[in-house]
């Protein structure tokens, strides 16, 4: 996994509440059986006016003019402002690919879909819960200044506006740990393998029938 | 001392260690596994040169992607085919039961992991799909994980996860004639909302909930998800235990009767602390429709669209405006005045026995009405589908107008051919109305199986409770 440290960046704003992962990334792509390239398809029926297929050349297709992310002042955007709910309904891991393989690190919001908020830390991006008045502030300021940036510091917890006024954040100490340094949670969890194989034999013998089969 | 709840049972009972964060190890029992969420997790086992840790946890069955028709001719999408095929390539190099198309075993993975008695009480159950909070029902702690989460899974056995808040949804009383495990689903979405639940393992509790089957508890566990939890749970009782008798993965002779012992334990005790508690009445709820682009924007049958300027909080305000200019609604329409293009009965929510049933009963001698184009009947799985024909229940639908289609997720999420043209309204089963959820600028009302089909007779909704019993 990619490491996140620090960030600077153009912030886009999705004024939406209960985005839902097929919004981020519509079925007809999850059929892919790879990681990558989702980014083209990211909020694809926003984003477009035809229908998005598999296997379209994107770039000939006709854009809404009215989506946030069409806009000029919002290309190169790297942190994504949203509202409550962001990222609800199916557990589709294609959503964080698509917000990462289109260049989003960070997604700021009111809250997040359980989900979703897990799914974006295992593949480096970091979802930021900020109360609902910062969150408004922001959408204010951003639409206000155009070519509105952030600066997101997670080794210190930290975001700074352009006027130089901070927030800070809070974040799982243990997700903080894996991002800053890029590890993979399945060779950390490997470390744990006596500890695992010990559970499994006794929980084997409290209860065989779960080891039928 | 506080007594512990379900949840608390289920998950001490499954900590491998955890760190003084919270952070724990949990094992899991039950990994079911699907076409969608499944290919690059193997992709990522075999980069690294892992094995999975214990194959005979692992089930796994095509569903997302298969086509209801014409079976014998393969998948003609061949993105689809070749992620079908994937799935039996990675089950078939590392050793894994799956049941394949032509398996009359197949179905969506949430029908046929119970069915096939995978799924037990007192299991951690996961998959890589939202609906595994279905699996609750049995008094599992069920829930949908990413794909990263599928590799991890199949690599080491556990998850990491911290634990959740504990909420109990009490629904006491007895249910209305034409009021079903969809409707109180609905109905408790309506009440607390999309985000409800968030952060929260939910235990479904009171004596309604106790009165529903099996099937019945599965329909309002599936949706926990959609009230913002990843797991929902019911206690285990005698019904519980009844419907595992025989299943195929479920312990026999000596075996069944220690399993019994202890999932007779699966409850809350009496003095269990919850940090969120909601009780409700049965005699309040409805036959339920949703009105707009969200599982909580939903009314009664013999309600009307609501008013978005009626609505204080802005944001709110301007999401319902949004969601009645997608759905093509007007304030203040009877919801059984609005007209219907399309019915689909089926889903891991409504595509059991039950609720084929529940739909073949609207129909008494009957035809589907003509301006409905299309209403599809999907059973969940082959087993499903094997005991409606059975019963006759095919032929009282094909007679009326319906199609009796091949088990799968279908017209759910319109992955296969089955989906909505843009602007056509559908009667749905499923658990999503979410924009372009069954096809590019359809429109979704969620509504029980009694519901979809009678509306697929009368072409616009009708409130169920008005006709013979
Ligand atoms: S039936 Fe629908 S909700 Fe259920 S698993 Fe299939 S696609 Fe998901």
């Amino acid at each position: 996994m990619e490491k996140f440290t620090a960030l600077e960046a153009i912030v886009a704003p999705l004024d939406r509440s209960n985005v839902d992962t097929d919004a981020i990334i519509p079925k007809q792509f999850l059929k892919s059986i790879r990681r990558s390239g989702f980014g083209p398809n990211l909020f694809d029926e926003w984003r477009y006016l035809d229908q998005g297929e598999p296997g379209m050349d994107n770039s000939q297709r006709p854009l809404n003019p009215d989506f946030v992310l069409n806009q000029s002042r919002y290309q190169g955007a790297q942190i994504l402002l949203a509202r409550e709910n962001f990222g609800c309904g199916s557990s589709r891991e294609h959503a964080p690919w698509a917000l990462l393989d289109y260049g989003f690190r960070v997604i700021l919001a009111p809250s997040f879909a359980d989900i979703f908020f897990n799914n974006c830390f295992k593949n480096g991006i970091l979802p930021i819960v900020l109360d609902a008045a910062s969150i408004d502030r922001l959408f204010a300021e951003v639409a206000a200044h155009e070519g509105y940036r952030l600066r997101v510091d997670l080794e210190q917890q930290q975001i700074t506006t352009p006027s130089g006024a901070s927030l800070t954040f809070e974040v799982d100490p243990f997700r903080r740990h894996c991002l800053l340094e890029g590890l993979d949670d399945i060779g950390l969890t490997l470390q744990h393998v006596d500890a695992i194989r010990a559970y499994e034999a006794q929980r084997r013998a409290e209860a065989p029938w779960l080891f039928r089969g | 001392m506080a007594g512990k709840t379900l949840y608390d049972k289920l998950w001490e009972a499954h900590v491998v260690r955890q760190e003084a964060d919270g952070t724990a190890l949990l094992y899991i029992d039950r990994h079911l596994v699907h076409e969608v969420t499944s290919p690059q997790a193997f992709e990522g086992l075999r980069l690294a040169g892992r094995r999975p840790w214990r194959t005979d946890s692992v089930v796994a069955v095509p569903d997302h992607n298969v086509p209801t028709l014409g079976r014998e001719r393969g998948i003609e999408d061949p993105i689809a085919r070749i992620q079908v095929e994937t799935l039996e390539s990675n089950c078939r190099d590392f050793g894994i039961t799956v049941f394949g198309m032509d398996d009359p075993r197949q179905g969506i993975v949430h029908v046929m992991g119970p069915e096939q008695g995978a799924t037990l009480p007192g299991m951690t159950v996961v998959c890589g799909d939202s609906h595994t909070s279905t699996h609750g029902a049995f008094a599992a702690l069920a829930h949908g994980i990413g794909t990263s989460e599928v590799e991890h899974v199949l690599a080491t056995q556990c998850l990491i996860q911290k634990k959740m808040r504990n909420m109990r949804i009490t629904v006491e009383g007895e249910l209305p004639h034409g009021v079903t495990a969809k409707d109180v689903a609905l109905f408790i979405i309506g009440r607390i909302g999309t985000a409800g639940g968030t952060g929260c393992a939910i235990e479904f509790a009171g004596s309604a909930i106790r009165s529903l089957s099996m099937e019945g508890r599965m329909t309002l566990c599936n949706m926990a998800i959609e009230a913002g939890a990843r797991a929902g749970m019911v206690a285990v009782d005698q019904t519980t235990i009844d419907y595992f008798a025989g299943r195929p993965f479920a312990p026999q002779g000596a075996l069944w009767d220690q399993a019994v012992a202890a999932w007779r334990e699966l409850h809350s005790d009496a003095n269990a602390h919850f940090d969120r508690e909601e009780v409700f009445d049965a005699a309040e709820i409805a036959p339920m429709v949703t009105w707009g682009t969200s599982p909580e924007m939903v009314v009664a049958v013999d309600a009307a669209v609501p008013d978005p300027a009626e609505e204080a909080d802005a944001v709110r305000r301007e999401g319902m405006v949004k969601a009645l200019a997608y759905m093509g609604l007007t304030a203040g329409t009877p919801i059984t005045a609005i007209p219907v293009d399309k019915v689909f009965i089926g889903s891991c929510t409504n595509g059991r026995i039950e609720d084929m049933r529940a739909a073949a009963a609207q129909i008494r001698g009957r035809r589907v009405a003509a301006n409905v184009r299309q209403a599809l009947v999907v059973p969940g799985s082959g087993l499903v589908k094997q005991q409606a024909e059975a019963e006759g229940l095919d032929r009282l639908f094909v007679e009326a107008g319906f199609e009796w289609r091949e088990p799968g997720c279908s017209m759910c999420l319109a992955m296969n051919a089955d989906r909505l043209e843009p602007g056509e309204r559908c009667a749905a089963t499923s658990n999503r109305n979410f924009e372009g959820r069954q096809g590019k600028d359809g429109r979704t009302h969620l509504v029980s199986p009694a519901m979809a089909a009678a509306a697929a007779i009368a072409g616009h909704f009708v409130d169920i409770r008005k006709e013979g019993k």
